[in-house]
């Protein structure tokens, strides 16, 4: 495993009585793709800013390296940043905001021109060294943003919602370049997204962040396949999200049925959250299911079809090659290790529980 | 419907042709004809006797003093304005409310506080200091200047100052430019349609203004407006009056072609 490269330790900040985040720690790795990823105002930017230097924490510090820059000023750090909507200079041609950091740090004629050239072939933007950034698509203009800032050779590079500001094809071009991109360069990424695909598609690790606080930490698959809470589990794709009472190990009963699953040490008769994924509910005929129902509604999306099935009291969302039409009985069976349980929060205020690492 | 939208155009068309189309075309008549009706650019000419060309010159001279100290006091103005966070409303609000006020009587006041025996010498005479004398010199027209003008160069510069995006000021310090390289390298050159717009909208009104200098230039001190006024009030020589219009004319409108170049985002407009 490689070497820690940014630890944030405690970090606090609030705006005003707004608590924005709330003791935080994280670390990143050297070379790792980590993406802060939440909903609006769970302080994953924040998070970022507070990286790149743009925000001062109110309490704790940050070490990058295992030097403390929690007041080192952006200018200073070794990092740099691809922001929001570009931010590109506008005022300047695309090699002259490529050259920008160059310039400051006084590098040779010869050294930038060759940077730029070589930046703007990482980022497929050759013969685009003349033009002003506002006659570029909004796709080319946040290639340019990113050749600006890896010419200076960052350690890391953080990335804040890069591309929110693009159309679902373009959005999904560039997760490949990004990725391709960081393979390329073999430097550390840090990106920050409400996108859970983009998430799910680009990362090695994922950090899901809610009101402040850091809800799970882990690898793609762990997040998806094995959420840690509700709150985790409803983000990250689709899911159906059952109040259900946890017998005894492997056994937990929901909406009347007991359904055989894999967990162990909840204790006996606990109340829990079952998670299951609309792709993993089995829909047979009504004499095999373990709890029976009816389809109240289908939608064909091309891959598969996405029913609704009213059974048990609750709706169910499926996802299923198999279609059954609106208004067929039908019966439903889960495989038990694609049923996840989880403990209940104990209060409302607990859905954003810190984790202890 | 498309009528019916040039109807209400009606009116201000009305105006436009009565008072500034026609009294145009009469500036033009009178200043290329002599009294007896005869074509003539002796009036235009006019502006190269020494009398006129001294009031010309003088007139560039102060107003584009005037230009240059509302530009060093605006700009950071301007700027502590933009990047001020609660309350700016109200700020805004304060610092505009002169505007309200005729300019005559802030042009009066002025005459009040810096007369001989006005309200400054005689609280400088009570403290015990020496007085001042700046009535009556180019200086008290300066200042006349500078006091009556400066919000238009503040409010171009404060607009195109908000119109950054806050991330391209980060972008730069991430980059690692520090505070002073971002302000030449970035800020500067991305105010510049506001700083044409305020220079403009400075620079026209002082160069042709004869109200300032009349009240607090006394009558020893001429800028081209003085001259043009006199000649239609005093002399009565509207020939001559319009001919010199005509050149201070020429000016202004050189001076808004090169604002029209710069000020391609209209920063002008908020005024």
């Amino acid at each position: 495993m490689s070497k820690k490269l940014i630890e944030l330790n405690n970090i606090s900040k609030s705006y005003g009585s707004n608590m924005v985040l709330d003791e935080l720690n994280l670390y990143i790795r050297e070379n790792e793709f980590l993406t802060l990823l939440g909903p609006s105002g769970c302080g994953k930017t924040t998070t970022l800013r507070i990286i790149g230097g743009f925000e001062t924490p109110d309490d704790g510090n940050v070490l990058f390296d295992g030097k403390d820059i929690t007041s080192l000023p952006p200018n200073k750090r070794q990092l740099n940043t691809v922001f929001q909507k570009y931010a590109l200079f506008t005022h300047m041609n695309i090699e002259d905001n490529i050259a920008f950091g160059l310039k400051i740090k006084g590098k040779t004629d010869k050294y930038i021109k060759d940077k730029i050239e070589y930046a703007l072939r990482l980022v497929n933007l050759e013969g685009f060294a003349k033009r002003m950034p506002d006659s570029l698509s909004g796709g080319q203009q946040q290639r340019v943003a990113i050749a600006r800032a890896i010419v200076n050779e960052p350690k890391v590079l953080l990335l804040d919602e890069p591309l929110g500001a693009l159309d679902l094809k373009l959005r999904q071009d560039m997760q490949y370049e990004l990725i391709r991109l960081k393979e390329e360069l073999g430097i550390t990424f840090v990106y920050v997204t409400h996108d859970q695909e983009e998430a799910l598609t680009m990362s090695d690790t994922i950090v899901v962040m809610n009101q402040g606080y850091i809800q799970q930490i882990g690898s793609p698959e762990d997040i998806y396949n094995e959420p840690e809470n509700a709150f985790v589990a409803d983000f990250i794709g689709d899911s159906n999200i059952i109040d259900g009472i946890m017998l005894q190990d492997e056994l937990v009963m929901f909406l009347g049925a007991k359904f055989a699953c894999v967990d162990t040490g909840f204790g006996t008769n606990k109340p829990v959250d079952v998670v299951i994924r609309p792709e993993d509910v089995i829909l047979t005929p009504p004499e095999r299911g373990i709890i029976n129902g009816v389809v109240t509604h289908l939608i064909f999306k091309g891959v598969h079809y996405e029913m609704e099935v009213k059974a048990g009291g609750f709706e169910w969302l499926v996802h299923s090659t198999t279609m059954f039409p609106v208004g067929a009985e039908v019966g439903i069976q889960v495989d038990p290790f694609n049923i996840q349980i989880m403990n209940k929060p104990a209060s409302e205020d607990e859905e954003a529980v810190s984790l202890e690492e | 419907m498309k009528n019916k939208t040039r109807l209400l155009s009606g009116p201000y068309l009305f105006w436009a042709i009565s008072f500034i189309i026609i009294p145009l075309a009469m500036i033009f008549s009178y200043g290329l004809t002599d009294r007896s009706g005869a074509y003539t650019l002796a009036n235009i000419a006019s502006i190269a006797s020494a009398e006129h060309s001294k009031a010309l010159w003088l007139s560039l001279k102060l107003s584009l003093i005037a230009t240059v100290i509302c530009l060093l006091l605006g700009y950071p103005l301007a700027y502590i304005l933009a990047h001020m966070k609660s309350r700016m409303g109200m700020i805004i609000f304060i610092f505009i409310l002169p505007m309200w006020m005729n300019f005559l009587l802030r042009t009066l006041a002025w005459q009040t506080l810096l007369e001989k025996t006005g309200v400054i010498n005689t609280m400088l005479t009570f403290i015990g200091l020496p007085t001042i004398s700046v009535i009556n010199t180019s200086k008290a027209i300066v200042l006349g200047m500078v006091y009556n003008f400066l919000p238009f160069m503040v409010l171009p510069l404060y607009n195109s100052l908000t119109k950054i995006d806050d991330n391209v000021i980060n972008a730069a310090y991430d980059l690692g430019a520090n505070g002073f390289q971002t302000f030449i390298k970035i800020i500067l050159p991305l105010t510049v349609p506001g700083i044409i717009s305020g220079i403009t909208m400075v620079f026209v009104p002082a160069l042709t203004t004869f109200v300032i200098s009349k009240l607090l230039g006394g009558s020893k001190i001429l800028l081209i407006g003085n001259v043009i006024e006199e000649q239609f009030t005093q002399a009565s020589n509207w020939h001559l009056g319009s001919g010199l219009s005509i050149v201070l004319m020429a000016f202004i409108l050189v001076n808004m072609l090169l604002s029209a170049i710069f000020d391609r985002d209209g920063e002008a407009n908020v005024l």
